[in-house]
């Protein structure tokens, strides 16, 4: 863990501050997650994607919902303003996400741009570790941190969607179906603990059911019209919930 | 403008760009400009949250009940109850992610061995 005696003291602690970062990367949370991926180069291979397509998609986007709708869009033949829609929408959740996790980041002397930067490895994974472990991390150190954990999860997914892009073509239907189903229950229940308030259990369980339903009435138009209803549906219980605990 | 709709190496990686990176780095970018100013416990901010919620929802169940490849082979009672059982492991271990995946998972193989064998 410790550079030379003769390493400045900050440039040695900064280094030694991202290793940990890199060290807080490997953890159960980054196996599921390598899980869920490995389940998404199944899912890309299966859309028609390329092998070099699918890891660039995998750390440019760094987002497995994001991908996963990106991918869906694409099966389902969507143009790409329609695809470019349904991802946004599906990515607003990462502004609050990002809000909470900056002003823990930022120590004195951090450059806004290097937020910029690193804002780019926000995603359910890193954050759900942040939150818990950034405290421990002295402040001045906190990107150098941060910076080790993201950079650890993007690459080692990168190679985890690279890996089973090549081995899916090979595996008995047994494995490739449980491959496929990895990625659906992986979200079924990190959704699930990412919930903020009751409204997010509601829509959630407006969407799984909303998904499949709009899907055979409107084609094309399912993902966003499910997010939108059952959002919306969602925050309807939200507002009404408040209202009869204010009464 | 389609992923498929034209020959040229580069236009999925344009696609993927313009789809898929752009408006994901954006609302992160977002997050960083109005870091501290907003409240988590805005009214926008839990509509935004109730929104891309159910989005990922609805993806989660077309995967299930409209999958591809080799998944698309069993039946739908399989997956819907792979999926249930998973979800009730689960909860009622504490909310543990691996119980939830290790049950679904073994549900599924369990249903496609017998639905094979006998």
């Amino acid at each position: 863990m410790s550079g030379g005696p003769s390493s400045p003291i900050t440039h040695l602690s900064t280094a030694t501050w991202f290793r940990r970062g890199v060290r807080a990367a490997f953890s159960l949370p980054l196996l599921m997650l390598a899980g869920a991926h490995v389940g998404f180069a199944g899912l890309a291979r299966e859309a028609g994607l390329t092998l070099t397509q699918s890891v660039f998609a995998t750390g440019i986007v760094w987002a497995l919902p994001a991908n996963v709708v990106l991918v869906g869009a694409i099966i389902g033949g969507a143009g790409l303003p329609a695809a470019a829609f349904a991802v946004a929408l599906s990515s607003i959740r990462l502004t609050p996400m990002v809000v909470a996790l900056v002003p823990e980041m930022r120590g004195s002397r951090t450059r806004t741009w290097v937020l910029y930067l690193l804002s780019h490895f926000v995603a359910v994974t890193s954050w759900v570790i942040a939150m818990q472990a950034i405290r421990g991390v002295p402040r001045e150190m906190r990107t150098a941190w941060y910076a080790g954990l993201g950079g650890t999860l993007v690459l080692v997914n990168m190679i985890a969607v690279g890996i089973a892009f090549e081995l899916a073509g090979d595996l008995p239907p047994l494995a490739s179906a449980a491959l496929l189903l990895l990625t659906p229950i992986y979200f079924l229940t990190s959704l699930w603990s990412s919930a903020r308030e009751r409204a997010g259990y509601v829509a959630m369980v407006l969407g799984l059911a909303l998904g499949p339903l709009f899907h055979l009435w409107t084609p094309g138009f399912d993902l966003l019209a499910a997010g939108l209803v059952g959002g919306f549906g969602a925050f309807g219980y939200h507002l009404a919930s408040r209202r009869r605990d204010a009464t | 403008m389609t992923f498929f709709g034209n020959g040229a190496w580069w236009w999925p990686y344009l696609f993927i760009l313009l789809a898929g990176w752009l408006v994901t780095d954006a609302w992160r970018f977002l997050g960083v400009f109005i870091g501290g100013r907003v409240s988590e416990d805005s009214d926008a901010m839990v509509l935004v949250r109730t929104i891309a919620t159910a989005l990922v929802a609805a993806v989660i169940g077309n995967l299930i009940v409209f999958p591809g490849g080799a998944l698309a082979e069993t039946s739908m009672a399989l997956r819907v109850g792979a999926a249930a059982a998973g979800f009730a492991a689960y909860l009622a271990l504490r909310h543990s992610m691996l119980a939830g995946i290790v049950t679904a998972e073994a549900v599924l193989i369990a249903g496609m061995l017998i639905g094979r064998t006998w």
